[in-house]
């Protein structure tokens, strides 16, 4: 539950899942991604949880998943999907709908 | 993969084994194409729902349109249960579904998560048939189209690799394009479009196997229906023209048409028309046919298009035909319909079900224009080809009737010379307007294969049923009804008047003989008289010698005449 920076004074308001394919390229590449936007934007407020699909295929289909790597933002709501490394931090946030954080 | 030829996967659809020559291309991808509603989802799933039950080959449907439960509904109308199939295992339903306002993009992806899907899917059940329906929804939701190509590239070829028999259905494309977003270069061994297209108000839906690498397969355009028992693609029959020419005969219920005919009728499995003006007689002749059959203990199966099965009875029953009992003895089935309200082909394909389903010995069919809606010859002569095939296949002697023009025209034959060419026996049957009444003739204009009767006959209907008799032919005009009574009476008083002449000829030869013998037996007597005249003649000229010499010797002794001077 709280094994990420717990700053335990402000609950988790996001849910995030990555889908990946083993350890591709594409697929650390878009942890590595996920990790520094979240630690730089949402730090504290977000908990991962990582599905390899060459483990669990059969969650493929709960979430629709297509294109990998795909981040579901499952909390909050509307559920919402990045496909791609994420690689373009901009369009994370906006994927994500947060706010940036101006350092 | 082989190199004897290409080894396929029946699909279990009737007719598109047939077209194909076995069927879709096994272990390989086929392209379904065609415009939307024209029965892409319903071939797709067929494919699969045939294979898990009848060829023990489970499927994975995977849908990017339809969800689960709506297809499950949608072809619950068709007898199949998705839901059933799904709990054996035999079936697996998963929808895929991209919503494009949900999705951002950022970075380099694939689609490799689909792949993990249909693969887990395969798995999970063995599957070997694979269905995409319609994949091409993945353009929509996906904004990189380069990667979504190289992917469904890379997805089919992946297919092929696992040995999975896959359907893929594609949208039509504008104009030339087969599909929207070109789909058929990927997928190159097999490509089917669906076409539906309205004609005469009339929506008809055709299948073509526009290419099929490594084989023969049909290239014409088949009409298709999607019906009670789900898709048929028609031709039933195949692409030769092979069926067996039994020499048996069976009677076509009016045994003076049978005298006609060789004496024997019609060749089982031949086809026979029966046309004519209206008001001739045909739907009598069609009933003849159809009771004869179910006398002999086999079914008939009776297409009508102009009255209704009760109507059909009632006006039998006038003519002598029972027919209310063969169908309550599950013998007749009669098939009341107005055609027309159907394209031509899907009513074809509803009567080859039938009729595979009825397996009839006989079938006839009251009147085959009325399949047309105006005549349209040159649709109508395809469409009864494939009807007049299968059933000989079958070995079904078929009966058709066909309406010719009015009265009006001179030569009502010409009007049905299109169709004519499919039919072994001919029969027409006309009016003939004479002397202020209207008669029918009958008369066989051809009958292949056997000795055939060219004389016209009257055709008499009864509350017996129909009888023959043969026509007068007068010096120039054929007589028929009261003309040709007319005539009988004549010849029969003329013959009456021929006898009396004759029993007066003979009298008088007779009494003339018995005064002849009379003459004869006086002469005869004369020359009796005669005779003995004659013979009393004789003795009394010898008496009269004797007498003569005895008186000259008693002078000569008296006169004691010189006795040595003798």
């Amino acid at each position: 539950m709280d094994d990420h920076d717990a700053v335990a004074k402000t609950p988790i308001e996001f849910e995030l899942r990555l889908y990946v394919a083993g350890q591709s390229k594409k697929s650390l590449a878009a942890f590595a991604n996920l990790r520094r936007i979240c630690e730089m934007h949402l730090a504290g407020q977000y908990r991962i949880e990582i599905i390899d699909l060459l483990k669990t295929p059969q969650l493929a289909a709960g979430d629709q998943i297509l294109a990998l790597p795909t981040l579901v933002r499952r909390l909050p709501e509307p559920i919402k999907k990045i496909i791609g490394d994420l690689s373009n931090e901009e369009r994370v946030l906006v994927g994500l709908d947060i706010q940036p954080v101006r350092a | 993969m082989t190199d004897a030829g290409v080894a396929k996967a029946a699909t279990g659809i009737i007719g598109l084994d047939e077209i194909t020559g076995g069927g879709l291309p096994a272990g390989r991808p086929t392209l379904v194409c065609g415009s939307a509603g024209c029965g892409k989802t319903m071939l797709a799933i067929e494919f699969l729902v045939r294979g898990a039950t009848q060829f023990d080959e489970p499927g994975v449907f995977m849908m990017f349109e339809e969800s689960a439960a709506e297809l499950a509904a949608n072809v619950r109308s068709l007898g199949f249960d998705l839901n059933a199939l799904t709990a054996q295992k035999k079936l697996l339903l998963d929808h895929v579904h991209i919503e494009r306002s949900e999705i951002e993009e950022t970075g380099e992806y694939d689609l490799e998560g689909l792949f993990i899907r249909m693969g887990h899917a395969i798995d999970s059940i063995g599957a070997k048939r694979v269905v995409l329906d319609t994949v091409e929804a993945l353009f929509a939701g996906l904004p990189n189209h380069a990667i979504l190509r190289s992917e469904l590239r890379r997805l089919f070829r992946w297919l092929k690799e696992r040995g999975m028999t896959a359907i893929i259905t594609g949208e039509k494309g504008e104009g030339q394009a087969i599909t929207r977003y070109g789909l058929e270069e990927y997928v190159a061994d097999c490509v089917i479009t669906l076409d539906q297209r309205v004609q005469e108000q009339i929506a008809t839906r055709r299948l073509r196997v526009l290419k099929y690498r490594g084989t023969a397969h049909g290239t014409n355009e088949y009409p298709f229906l999607i019906g009670e028992r789900g898709f048929s693609v028609l031709p039933i029959t195949s692409l030769r023209l092979d069926h067996e020419a039994p020499l048996q005969r069976i009677s076509t219920g009016v045994a003076k048409i049978d005298e006609m005919l060789g004496g024997q009728g019609v060749f089982r499995g031949s086809s026979v028309m029966v046309s004519g003006s209206p008001g001739t007689g045909k739907s009598s002749i069609a009933a003849h046919f159809v009771d004869a059959a179910c006398r002999r203990g086999e079914r008939a199966l009776m297409f009508a298009y102009e009255e209704s099965a009760a109507q059909i009875v009632r006006n039998m029953r006038s003519v002598g035909i029972d027919l209310e009992r063969w169908v309550k003895a599950g013998l007749l089935q009669l098939r009341a319909s107005r055609p027309t309200l159907q394209g031509l082909e899907q009513h074809l394909v509803a009567m080859h079900d039938l009729v595979s389903e009825f397996r009839p010995g006989v079938v006839a069919v009251d009147p085959i224009n009325n399949l047309s809606i105006d005549r349209l010859e040159a649709q109508m002569k395809p469409t009864l080809m494939r009807l007049i095939d299968f059933l000989k296949q079958q070995q079904i002697t078929a009966l058709f009737t066909s309406l010719s023009a009015g009265e009006g025209s001179t030569m009502p034959e010409t009007t049905e010379v299109g169709v004519s060419s499919l039919m072994d026996t001919w029969l027409l049957l006309r009016n003939v307007e004479f002397n202020g009444e209207r008669n029918r003739t009958l008369y066989v204009m051809k009958s292949r294969g056997m000795r055939h009767s060219n004389q016209v006959r009257e055709f008499l209907l009864s509350d017996t049923g129909i009888d023959l008799v043969d026509v007068y032919l007068g010096a120039d005009q054929v007589l028929t009804g009261t003309a040709r009574v007319a005539q009988v009476a004549q010849e029969r008083a003329a013959a009456e008047l021929r006898k009396h002449d004759q029993e007066r000829k003979l009298r008088q030869l007779a009494i003339k003989r018995a005064a002849l013998e009379a003459q004869i037996a006086a002469l005869r007597a004369e020359a009796e008289t005669t005779a003995a005249e004659e013979r009393l003649a004789v003795t009394e000229a010898a008496l009269q010698e004797t007498l003569a010499r005895e008186t000259s010797e008693t002078i000569s002794d008296l006169r004691r005449a010189d006795t040595t001077r003798k």
